[in-house]
């Protein structure tokens, strides 16, 4: 489904190259991993596939289904599928997250050739969904991520997942700034969306979502290249001894 | 002191052009409104006040040509069940209007108020506009109050069933109109004012407002779309005791605007909120000066005041608190800012606080800034193209002045236009 070839990419403004040459592919129907030190790439990699600005492809490509995602504008992704779930979801002050959640739906359907939501029909959909993230009436009225709480803003993220159904979702630190059973609300959102259509990449330190989230590969990533790859062990061997002894075992 | 000579020129040459109405009673307040703009001479390009706008073409001799905007766009405020008085380039127009007899509220005409002696009307025509006059000079409003050809008088005794329109007509490319609108609310009594329209190639209007202890004021204006009319609007608004006034502005286009509110807190607990959202495409010129005075204690004012700017428009603020001694518990506020959605607009804020109290809060803030990129790519990684996703950031930007809005069908109406120009400038 994902597709990553040999990608290259250093910031616009600088000529520091950050990632430097990965390949990962990610099947429909599987849970992929990624695992690394600070400043490894990994969320490079999140903005990098999603369309952000800032970032210059030097080389290799990135494909979803076939289709050069690195092509697309951020919109176009969002339509083919990518879905990016934010370390750090934005505060949009002035944008009120049903107005927000009902454009973007209706935005992916048109691109797609399908017919827009009644608003009747995306009300049902929306409380629906919000319900078992445990998102109340008023945190759907009020603006974008304003004044939600970490765990608030999280969920809030795995709710547009949920109305959206991508194809291919990103998990960018979905677990920093949650405390346990906010990470178990959330893991629960994820797992309730895995189905044989769907793959997912999850960005993390911690081997502590991958409890919750059961990866079918890990991956571990350090200085901009994918240096090994396992299964659900690898997290655990992370967890128990860090990364010192990976790295000093791939150099 | 004397005036430069340049100024008293160019002021003579304007008020030679002007004759005084056939004005009765109000005669003895025209006159010593002429007598206030020979002392003040009209604005000119080196007044402090006017460092951020030209006032050329608003005093010129002859108003600038300005060609009417075809359109087929119906009133902005044509779904509502109001009261229309209707001005065609600044002329009452009876067969435009509603009859304007309503519960709650006597109307007259300006004209018509010497012949029924309303001592009310007497008693404000000119007299705020005076009192406005310091500690800055407002030559304009003056030269208003001398001149102006029309007008109405609106008092308010209870709570009229529906809002009261003032409906400005273009039909002229070449009209110059003068109006004067006197309003007073009485104890106890509430109102809705609307104001939209374009009203005339140049427009100069004042309005004193009055409101007695306990009454409110509700003021939503739209200026009309026509993209070479020029303005000067002047509001002279004083608030008794736990009175309330909000007023709100939207200003789409028109080459030139200065909109002038000059705000004074005279009983105790009174509310004044005052605030606009412009957007303004190309050859645009926007200046929102407003003077909010407390002089009474426990007051509350706001004035917020949010700017779209493109294709190298300008927009103005000048904003001012000034508490006086004695009132105390003061709550000020004031927040301009601006967004540029290029290179070539600019804003220009001149935020002012005086205090001479000692228990107050006050605050003022001023911003420039261009659209979030941040913001923008997170509703565009969710698919929203990225034309939706900047009007959507656009009218977020506007939603803190539109929210000061308190009905919500007008809430509503004002964002519908504010969404139509966005579409129209795709």
């Amino acid at each position: 489904m994902l597709e990553i070839k040999n990608l290259h990419v250093k910031l616009e403004e600088e000529e520091k190259e950050i990632l430097k040459g990965v390949d990962l592919t990610v099947e429909a129907g599987k849970v992929h991993a990624i695992m690394g030190p600070n400043g490894s790439g990994k969320s490079t990699l999140s903005y990098v596939l999603s369309g952000r600005d800032g970032y210059e492809v030097t080389d290799g490509a990135a494909t979803l289904d076939g289709e050069d995602l690195l092509e697309m504008e951020p919109e176009e992704r969002a339509a083919a599928g990518i879905f990016l779930a934010f370390q750090y979801p934005v505060e949009i002050p002035g944008v009120g997250n049903m107005t927000f959640l009902r454009t973007a739906v209706n935005a992916q359907r048109k691109a797609r050739g399908q017919e827009e939501l009644s608003a009747a029909d995306f009300l049902k959909l929306v409380r629906e969904k919000a319900k078992s993230l445990k998102i109340d009436a008023d945190m759907l009225k009020r603006p974008v991520n304003v004044g939600f709480s970490g765990g608030e803003k999280k969920r809030n993220e795995i709710l547009q997942m949920a109305m959206l159904e991508p194809k291919m979702c990103i998990l960018d630190e979905t677990d920093s700034g949650l405390d346990v059973d906010a990470m178990k609300l959330v893991s629960e959102g994820v797992n309730a969306l895995r189905d044989a259509g769907r793959g997912f990449l999850v960005i993390t330190h911690y081997q502590r979502l991958l409890d919750h989230i059961k990866p079918d590969v890990v991956h571990i990533m350090a200085d901009g290249r994918i240096v090994k790859s396992g299964g659900p062990e690898l997290a655990l061997e992370v967890e128990n001894n860090g990364y010192a002894d990976i790295l000093a075992e791939v150099n | 002191m004397a005036l430069p000579q340049a100024k008293q020129t160019a002021t003579e040459e304007r008020l030679a052009t002007l004759s005084l109405p056939d004005a009765g009673c109000t005669r003895k307040a025209r006159e010593a409104a002429i007598a206030r703009v020979r002392e003040m001479g009209l604005p000119g390009r080196r007044d402090e006040y006017w460092k951020y706008t030209r006032p050329d073409t608003l005093v010129s001799v002859e108003a600038p040509h300005a060609a009417l905007f075809d359109g087929e766009e119906p009133d902005i405020f044509h779904d509502f069940d109001r009261l229309q008085i209707v001005f065609i380039d600044g002329v009452f127009s009876p067969e435009q209007s509603d009859d304007l007899t309503l519960e709650g509220v006597s109307i007259d005409r300006l004209e018509d108020i010497c012949c029924k002696d309303i001592h009310w009307a007497k008693d404000l025509y000119g007299v705020l506009e005076t009192r406005g006059q310091v500690p800055v000079q407002r030559p304009l409003a003056a030269l208003n109050t001398a001149f102006a050809s029309d007008g109405v008088a609106i008092r308010v005794t209870g709570k009229p069933s529906k809002p009261i329109n003032l409906v400005y007509r273009h039909a002229s490319e070449d009209s110059d109109a003068i109006l004067h609108h006197i309003v007073r609310v009485e104890s106890d009594a509430e109102v809705t004012i609307l104001e939209n329209g374009p009203a005339a190639s140049r427009f100069n209007k004042c309005m004193e407002i009055d409101i007695a202890d306990n009454g409110t004021l509700h003021h939503i204006r739209a200026q009309g779309r026509d993209h070479q009319r020029r303005a000067a609007t002047h509001m002279f608004t004083r608030l008794g005791k736990e009175s309330v006034y909000k007023s709100f502005t939207l200003t789409v286009n028109g080459v030139l605007t200065r909109n002038e509110q000059v705000v004074e807190l005279t009983g105790d607990d009174a509310v004044a909120h005052v605030a606009g959202a412009c957007v303004g495409d190309g050859d645009f010129h926007h200046d929102d000066t407003v003077f909010v005075t407390h002089d009474a204690v426990n007051c509350e004012s706001r004035q917020v005041f949010k700017k779209v700017l493109r294709n190298g428009a300008t927009g103005v603020f000048q904003g001012k608190i000034l508490v006086k001694e004695g009132a105390q518990k003061t709550d000020g506020y004031q927040i301009s800012q601006s967004l540029l959605l290029d290179d070539d607009s600019q804003f220009l804020a001149k935020p002012e606080l005086e205090i001479y109290a000692d228990d107050v809060a006050c605050s003022h803030g001023s911003t420039s800034g261009a659209i979030d990129e941040t913001a923008l790519f997170y509703l565009r990684s969710r698919g929203v193209p990225v034309a939706d996703a900047t009007d959507m950031l656009t009218l977020a930007f506007l939603a803190e002045a539109v929210d000061e809005i308190e009905n919500e069908a007008l809430s509503e109406v004002i964002v519908e236009r504010l969404q139509g120009w966005l579409s129209r400038r795709r």
